[in-house]
């Protein structure tokens, strides 16, 4: 529990400290917002009116300090090209963007751990060298292609959706899943291969260890060995990894989101890096990097559960 | 009770058998040394006993039999109903024989498990709590949740002894259980297994390469080298008169104890 304690304490001063980053360059490289949302219509009397109206002329610490507080108080300022609050136009796209990656991750865990195992259990069949140039084959292939295939295949050739019309959830929640699939999908397959391929060779290398001669000195048969003994120590670094794949799979959503027509995250993080739009874009650099260190610190309670040699002191690595 | 004939191992991979032409008996409630230097079988000797031979990766012949049943050529299944069971085994190094993410109360308990699945999970607790005790693991019910990291090298001797001895059975396979272990707590252990030895008849093959140890422990000694069993005797016999030249080797190297100021820089 302390060690709990500790990583989620972590947390909070990795978010402090990313945040003030995030916020400091941004107040560097975007040079003067109240000249920048005033456009051609600035005159000196105007852009010192909101400057002051937006708080600019405060010490950056206290601007700095309002900013933060703004993620509780849904208080995060206004979009210079939208003209509305960054809080609500990010509350739109937010909920797409996560729920495409938690389906993908999903589909990651379902479909990677079982073939692993499979994979690993086969590894002195004659069919194991093309199993592992398919594996190959899938790892090497980018999120957009294979968004674009699929598109392809499923919305153009089988009409299984209806590409670049994106339907709403609360209207069709059922649709709405359905076709975030194909982009979960996209997503997931290299991450899948990444993860079978390391979830093989943690099992085959545990399979070599002191360990499963004394479990099968007991009685226990393959599976016994598999399940009750390796499996465990085989999963304690993959969750290293799934931790990693969980932070990666928002940044492929991003990117796949633009293929699929899913108005997520990413084309409002596109608009706005295009447009210069610096309010919009710092957020979403700190909710990514809060995702990123979420995720890590999940992966490493989970991994002090399974492993209990890095229960001792907190930190074993 | 247990028979070896003419037990002949070759692996794939080496020139050489391993183990040619061993043939060996253990009585009951008999403590059987096998020694040799390393390489020379004893331990696929005793792995082939255990049903721990790589059997895909090597060729084999002979027969050995517990008690009647045989073993070398069983299938898996009868194999599988014997480990555990009719034979325990307890390895070298025990920190990396034990599963390092389980409980050493889950392992001592897991032959009952794996053999007796109608024991209910309470009282698998209080037969590993038990056994603990007989394999002398001080405070038993604190050392059943500890992890192997957490526990000494004796200590986790004494856990895989309890381990293979909890569903009570015939032959113990003891492949250099006190090699690793500093001389104190050799002996201790080597105390435990005559008393294991003594109060419920479990018969043993005790694997060692330093004759010493065997003298305080086994009635009977057997010798290897290099695959062939070169001498076998009683152990006392052996000792004072040994035949092969091999053996009378053995003897010799064993440093003997001469009393001599130890040197000062020897203390700490």
């Amino acid at each position: 529990m302390k060690y709990a304690a500790r990583k989620i304490l972590m947390l909070l001063v990795t978010m402090v400290i990313v945040s003030f980053l995030a916020f400091l360059a941004f107040s560097l490289i975007s040079g003067d917002p109240a000249t920048a949302m005033l456009g051609t219509e600035a005159t000196p009397e105007k852009v010192a009116a909101l400057r002051e109206e937006l708080g600019l002329n405060r010490p950056l610490l206290a601007q700095y300090g309002t900013w933060v507080l703004g993620f509780f108080t849904g208080n995060l300022g206004t979009s210079y090209s939208y003209r509305m609050p960054v809080s609500s136009l990010i509350g739109q796209k937010l909920p797409l963007t996560l729920a495409l990656s938690l389906l993908s991750f999903l589909l990651i865990l379902v479909v990677a751990v079982p073939l692993g195992i499979r994979s690993a259990r086969q590894s002195e069949s004659r069919l194991d060298g093309v199993h592992t140039a398919l594996n190959q084959l899938f790892m090497a292939l980018p999120p957009f292609f294979t968004g674009i295939l699929l598109t392809w295949l499923f919305g153009i050739l089988l009409h299984w959706f209806t590409p670049g019309k994106f339907p709403i959830f609360s209207e069709h929640p059922g649709l709405f899943f359905w076709n975030l699939l194909f982009p979960a999908i996209a997503v997931a397959i290299p991450r899948i291969a990444m993860t079978v391929r390391m979830l093989r060779s943690t099992i085959l290398h545990e399979m070599n260890q002191d360990y499963v001669r004394t479990a099968i000195s007991r009685g226990n048969d393959r599976v016994g060995v598999l399940y009750r003994h390796v499996l465990k120590n085989a999963m304690a670094p993959v969750i290293a990894f799934l931790a990693q794949t969980m932070a990666e799979v928002i940044a492929g959503s991003i990117v796949v989101e633009q293929v699929f027509a899913v108005p997520g995250l990413g084309r409002l993080l596109l608009a706005s890096i295009g447009n210069r739009d610096w309010p919009v874009v710092e957020v979403i650099v700190v909710i990514l990097a809060f995702w990123v260190v979420l995720a890590n610190t999940i992966g490493d309670l989970l991994s002090q559960r399974i492993d209990p040699r890095l229960r001792l002191g907190g930190d074993a690595r | 009770m247990l028979e070896i004939k003419d037990l002949h191992v070759k692996f794939h991979s080496r020139e050489r058998e391993a183990v040619s032409g061993v043939s060996l008996t253990i009585r009951n409630g008999e403590i059987l040394g096998l020694v040799g230097e390393s390489g020379s079988g004893k331990t696929v000797t005793a792995m082939s006993v255990a049903g721990l031979l790589p059997r895909r990766s090597c060729d084999y012949s002979g027969s050995i039999e517990l008690d009647g049943t045989e073993l070398l050529h069983a299938d898996r299944t009868l194999l599988r109903k014997m480990q555990g069971k009719e034979i325990g085994v307890v390895f070298q190094e025990p920190m990396s024989a034990m599963d390092p993410l389980m409980k050493i109360g889950e392992q001592v308990g897991e032959t009952l498990l794996l053999h007796h699945p109608e024991i209910s999970s309470e009282d698998r607790y209080y037969c590993a709590l038990a056994a603990m005790r007989e394999a002398e693991l001080p405070n038993p019910e604190d050392t059943y949740g500890r992890y192997p990291h957490e526990l000494s090298g004796g200590m986790l001797q004494r856990a895989m002894i309890a381990a293979a001895i909890i569903s009570r059975p015939k032959l113990l396979l003891l492949d250099e259980p006190t090699t690793a272990l500093d001389v104190t707590i050799q002996a201790q252990i080597l105390e435990l297994l005559k008393k294991l030895n003594r109060e419920h008849g479990i018969s043993m093959l005790f694997i060692s390469h330093n004759l010493n140890v065997v003298r305080k422990l086994c009635s009977r000694v057997a010798v290897m080298q290099k695959g062939i069993l070169v001498e076998e005797g009683q152990t006392e016999d052996v000792w004072e008169n040994p035949h092969h030249p091999y053996t009378k080797r053995l003897i010799a190297a064993i440093p003997t104890r001469t009393k001599k100021e130890a040197p000062d820089h020897d203390k700490f």
